[in-house]
């Protein structure tokens, strides 16, 4: 028996959050007596896919197709699960990615397998009664789901497990799954990245701002903040809906939820539906003029004050701190 | 064109969660049910798409009777009829199950559902009826359009966006910017009543999960406060005691 991982890459570079999911199985894996094997699909070239072993896994199956270059949920999802059967998977892992949150169902329907998806740590448990803590009521509790069938699959939350180094040489075996025509229906038209920013839901840290700071032209030094710090940038819902920043940004209940290690929130009041979406922050820091925002009740750090007095200082102090 | 939007019945956004029964079960005493807003602009779009007699919207619950009133403010929204499948909803499997049920039998063009749901905040039920149904499914989208039997949608990805074109029928699950959410006026809210409300009984589904247990997260300690004047304390703090920078 082994445990399959699933593999994320972007452009043919794997992410924090796929060695995240190595490091995850290969953890499951000492504590049953398993051994990781990693699944990449796409175009990855063989130095990234030798840092798998790296973080544990023992081989890597390799699909390497220009058909399966972009994600297309349906054939990714075939493969998995052939990958998945052919070398007796009892535990499929992947990231709870925006793609893993298309696939982990579809593939947890296929093996007959029950589904914990989004993962924030380690599982208890063994055999067919395995279980994982989920976040549950939008970051107001969390759940421990009981996985009792044979065939399980875990998505595992961004900066949820720490990476873990094993020192595994992995070999290479490339993989050919056969793969129905009819899976191919759904067809990627465009893909646009901004390669110059950190995304959102795998940031470490996330400079978020909201209201307070009174109109989108205002934001420079909100990038600024970011850019210092190496973090994603975000906003609350009122921003997103007026306008001054893309909703792609908006944090919270019906936006993005984030776990950042470190979150920044300046000028946002801290409405419970902010809240929802960053209160798996591990730390939180909080800067508005109002002393009584609800936001401080959630905070670690607080500084009350005007944000276009503050934000100025702390780029300075963080620059200095950081010899730029 | 025939469209199916799956809605969850889930505790209002400001309600207080607690649990009882040794923290195994939700406690709703005082809780305010309401449509999941995920499924909200689900249901919004659906009614947009059908407009002008372009289609029908049906929406379709799993839940037992106390999950009528909100089926209700669904209807009111504007949705032509609506099915509660007769049953607690048990986990993400049993309802997709249901759901993939009633659809295999009443061929629906397209289906839509809410990205995930407030309460157990999963992104699966969409997925899930898709694979059964084995048709063409985006779990989270943020436009979409349909032209005769092709929905082209543009669904977030990790630092960007990307844009598909899917075959119908298939199954979309919808997040902000899909449609601006509806409220019902007074018209909806009197037509409601009169629009037919179908209870049917559910079918067996194997269980394959269940949840042991349910926690609140520990309080976070009082915030620590920083003089505006003097930044580089909050500078040192993050860096030597919480060790984030």
């Amino acid at each position: 028996m082994s445990i399959l991982v699933y593999v994320e890459n972007t452009d043919g570079q794997f992410k924090k959050s796929a060695f995240e999911a190595v490091s995850y199985a290969k953890a499951i894996a000492d504590q049953s007596g398993n051994h990781v094997i990693a699944l990449s699909i796409g175009n990855v070239a063989e130095g990234q896919l030798n840092l798998l072993g790296k973080y544990g896994a023992t081989k890597v199956l390799n699909v390497n197709t220009e058909q399966l270059k972009s994600f297309v949920n349906q054939a990714y999802t075939a493969i998995i699960v052939d990958a998945a059967k052919s070398i007796e998977a009892s535990l499929i892992v992947l990231s709870n990615s925006f793609s893993g949150k298309g696939l982990a169902p579809r593939v947890a329907a296929k093996l007959n397998a029950a589904l914990a998806d989004g993962a924030i740590e380690l599982p208890t448990g063994s055999g067919d009664n395995l279980q994982v803590k989920t976040g549950a009521f939008s970051g107001k509790a969390f759940a421990f789901v009981a996985l009792t069938s044979p065939i399980k699959v875990i998505s595992l939350n961004p900066n949820s497990f720490e990476i873990k180094e094993s020192d595994i040489a992995a070999t290479i075996e490339n993989y050919d799954p056969s793969i129905d025509a009819a899976d191919f229906s759904t067809i990627v038209k465009e893909i646009v990245r901004a390669t110059d920013k950190i995304s959102l839901p795998e940031a470490e840290i996330v400079v978020s701002a909201g209201r307070g700071l009174k109109g989108p032209e205002n934001w420079a030094m909100i990038e600024e903040l970011a850019n210092v710090l190496g973090a994603a940038t975000a906003c609350s819902k009122p921003v997103s809906d007026a306008g001054w920043r893309p909703h792609s940004e908006h944090v919270g209940q019906t936006g993005i939820v984030v776990s950042p290690n470190l979150y920044i929130a300046i000028g946002i009041s801290g409405a419970i539906q902010h809240l929802a979406g960053v209160s798996s922050s591990k730390t939180i820091v909080v800067i508005n003029k109002d002393p009584e925002a609800p936001f401080f009740k959630v905070a670690d750090y607080g500084i009350v004050g005007d944000a276009f007095e503050v934000v100025p200082k702390l780029i300075t102090a963080l620059k200095t701190y950081k010899g730029l | 064109m025939k469209i199916l939007v799956c809605i969850s019945n889930v505790p209002d956004t400001t309600s207080k969660i607690t649990f009882t029964n040794d923290n195994t079960a939700f406690n709703n005493a005082g809780v305010q049910y309401i449509v999941n807003p995920y499924d909200e602009i689900a249901l919004s779009k659906a009614i947009d798409l059908a407009e002008g007699g372009k289609g029908t919207v049906t929406v379709i619950s799993v839940g037992d009777v106390t999950t009528d009133a909100t089926i209700r403010k669904a209807l009111a929204t504007g949705a032509d009829n609506a099915i509660r499948v007769n049953a607690t909803p048990r986990d993400a499997w049993f309802v997709a199950n249901q759901i993939a049920n009633y659809a295999k039998e009443n061929n629906f063009d397209l289906i839509l559902t809410g990205r995930e749901s407030i309460d157990y905040n999963g992104t699966q039920v969409g997925a899930f009826v898709a694979s059964i149904l084995n048709i063409p499914s985006v779990s989270i989208s943020k436009k979409l359009t349909i032209e005769g039997n092709t929905a082209t949608v543009e669904r977030e990805i990790e630092g960007g966006k990307e844009v598909l074109t899917l075959n119908l029928p298939a199954v979309i699950g919808t997040a902000e910017g899909v449609a601006e959410t509806k409220i019902p006026n007074m018209r909806g809210i009197m037509t409601a009543r009169t629009k037919p409300l179908d209870i049917i009984e559910p079918i067996e589904v194997a269980q394959l999960s269940h949840i042991v247990k349910f926690e609140t997260p520990d309080p976070r300690g009082v915030v620590t406060l920083v003089d505006a004047e003097d930044v580089e304390k909050l500078v040192s703090l993050l860096h030597e005691k919480a060790k984030v920078i």
